[in-house]
């Protein structure tokens, strides 16, 4: 069993629901959550997830790849501003590095980030895609967690073994 | 707080050492260095490095060197802050000489990239980042830097064309450089055509990774007078943190902490950058070399491309920079590149740069950055 796995068991809120947080003091969202507030030094963080909607702030598409992603080269990464105002590093999918440009509108998607190893996990987290779900409903992981009772940490389809 | 001078200096070759391993690249520099100061021993050794775990499998390299060096039992430590390792093991032992706890300090950076694939040294880079949430989705070094460069190129209607001139610059300051691994002239056409490594950087925008190791000696003013040395004065040396990733940081283009730490080091040394004569800069991509005039007060935000397209930053320019090539065709061994600098600032100070020598030359700035900035250190130094 990988090392890893207890590493991305943990992670599997922020990356499967876009998780972040929210300042109870002062109000301030973060992505990802943080132990205190960057602007005013609260302790006091609550969960806070993302609607997963924003659009491209800036984009590089990635020629040269490290250990791990040499069978996704090319692949475009971006920043993407979060609808709510932080902004949020990930890979873009589902469409041509030609037609990025900044400014264009994107939304969360639930994707495969990397394998580890031939009997190791596959991960899985969020990556943006020009829009197909109509604005109100949000993105996917996140109806998914809503309906499967996502506080509960043993029924969140977080890893799958190979 | 004593005025603190460096007395000595010592270098390899930029390049790539199939034939040397980390600690024989160190010991290397470290001996040049003492040698060059006339001194057989040291009060204490900073070794600053990013990747020695990762690429070479090899971690504690304070004793490891110290011991290879000959000089085992002296108190040695290895220093991390990504790329700015070599920076910030120069401030600490600025800081030890400067504080009194010690009267000679020995610095050395060291890097070994070219042992391992570029995949694997690519993977080790990327951990100057938030591992959990970059890496994991194979947001490279490159691509971090990338993603400034486009969003800069956005904000101020450039093209890529327009920073031809950082590289050229570099390339054609390394031709007297026996140090530097690319002592090659290369042409704003070839710059224009080279192929992409993370769009909109090319293979030209970025510095090699390479093996190398510089190496620093510090002593009080006072001693160095002393000793009848010709000692080159740290009247700076300042450090400052900005969060790790670009997308926590409030404005990613306004490089934060590289813009704090030169401001104090400017209050330290009652300077400005008017009384700069030469930079060298954090300029592992193009884009970082104009992001960081901007941030050490050269130029205002969206003009620091322009410096290079007016030739301000050629030798004879008003703020020459990468005047011994830079990060770029010196070539770049992450945790040693801040020492390098150093290390070329000094040959400057002392007239001793040959045929790249920045004539009356007598204040310089050093700038090193780790993580586009999460880390940044300024140190201002005068002859």
């Amino acid at each position: 069993m990988p090392m890893e796995l207890a590493r991305n068991w943990r992670l599997r809120r922020q990356r499967l629901s876009l998780e972040g947080a929210q300042c109870a003091a002062c109000g301030h969202l973060v992505f990802p959550t943080r132990p205190v507030c960057p602007k005013c030094r609260s302790r006091q963080l609550q969960p806070y997830r993302f609607s997963g909607r924003g659009e491209v702030y800036s984009f590089s598409t990635v020629y040269e790849p490290p250990a791990g992603f040499e069978g996704y080269a090319p692949y475009t990464v971006a920043q993407v501003r979060l609808a709510e105002g932080p902004l949020v590093t990930a890979q873009l999918t589902d469409v041509d590095a030609d037609s990025v440009y900044i400014g264009m509108k994107v939304e969360m998607v639930t994707r495969k980030l990397f394998e580890d190893g031939e009997n190791g996990l596959l991960v899985y987290g969020y990556k943006f895609r020009p829009p197909v779900m109509a604005p109100t409903n949000g993105h996917v992981s996140a109806d998914v967690l809503a309906h499967t009772e996502p506080q509960h940490e043993a029924q969140a389809p977080v890893l799958v073994a190979n | 707080m004593r005025d603190v001078s460096i007395i000595g200096v010592g270098q390899t070759k930029v390049g790539e050492h199939w034939d040397r391993g980390l600690a024989d690249l160190a010991v290397e520099a470290t001996l040049a260095g003492l040698d060059d100061a006339g001194l057989d021993n040291a009060d204490i050794l900073y070794v600053g490095n990013m990747l020695g775990g990762v690429l070479s499998g090899q971690e504690h390299l304070g004793a490891l060197i110290a011991d290879l060096a000959g000089l085992r039992g002296m108190p040695a430590l290895r220093v991390e802050a990504a790329d700015a390792s070599g920076g910030v093991a120069l401030h600490q032992a600025y800081q030890a000489v400067a504080g009194g706890m010690v009267d000679t300090a020995l610095v050395v950076g060291v890097e070994k990239m070219t042992d391992r694939l570029p995949q694997a040294t690519e993977e080790g880079l990327m951990l100057a980042g938030l591992g959990d949430y970059e890496a994991a989705q194979g947001v490279t070094y490159v691509s971090q830097t990338a993603m400034l460069m486009q969003r800069y190129l956005h904000e101020h209607s450039l093209e890529v064309g327009d920073f031809a001139q950082f590289p050229v610059n570099a390339h054609r300051n390394a031709a007297a450089n026996p140090f530097a691994m690319y002592r090659n002239q290369i042409s704003e056409k070839a710059y224009r055509q080279a192929k992409m490594i993370a769009s909109p950087i090319n293979l030209l925008d970025g510095a090699p990774w390479a093996d190398g190791a510089a190496a620093v000696v510090l002593v009080p003013t006072e001693q160095a007078q002393a000793m009848g040395r010709q000692g080159i004065r740290i009247l700076a040396s300042t450090l400052v943190t900005d969060a790790l990733s670009l997308t926590e940081r409030d404005d990613p283009l306004a490089l934060a902490a590289a813009r704090a730490s030169a401001q104090r080091a400017y209050q330290q040394a009652g300077l400005t950058p008017g009384d700069i004569h030469l930079a060298e800069l954090h300029d592992a991509f193009s884009i970082l070399a104009a992001l960081t005039l901007e941030a050490c007060g050269f130029a205002a935000r969206g003009q620091g491309v322009k410096l290079g397209q007016a030739g301000d930053i050629a030798r004879a320019g008003r703020i020459p920079i990468a005047t011994l090539g830079g990060f770029k065709a010196r070539g770049n061994p992450v945790g040693a590149s801040g020492v390098y600098q150093a290390v070329e600032i000094v040959q400057q100070l002392r007239g001793a740069a040959g045929q790249s020598q920045i004539p009356a030359a007598r204040v310089g700035l050093a700038q090193n950055l780790g993580g586009n900035g999460a880390t940044a250190v300024t140190h201002i130094f005068m002859n």
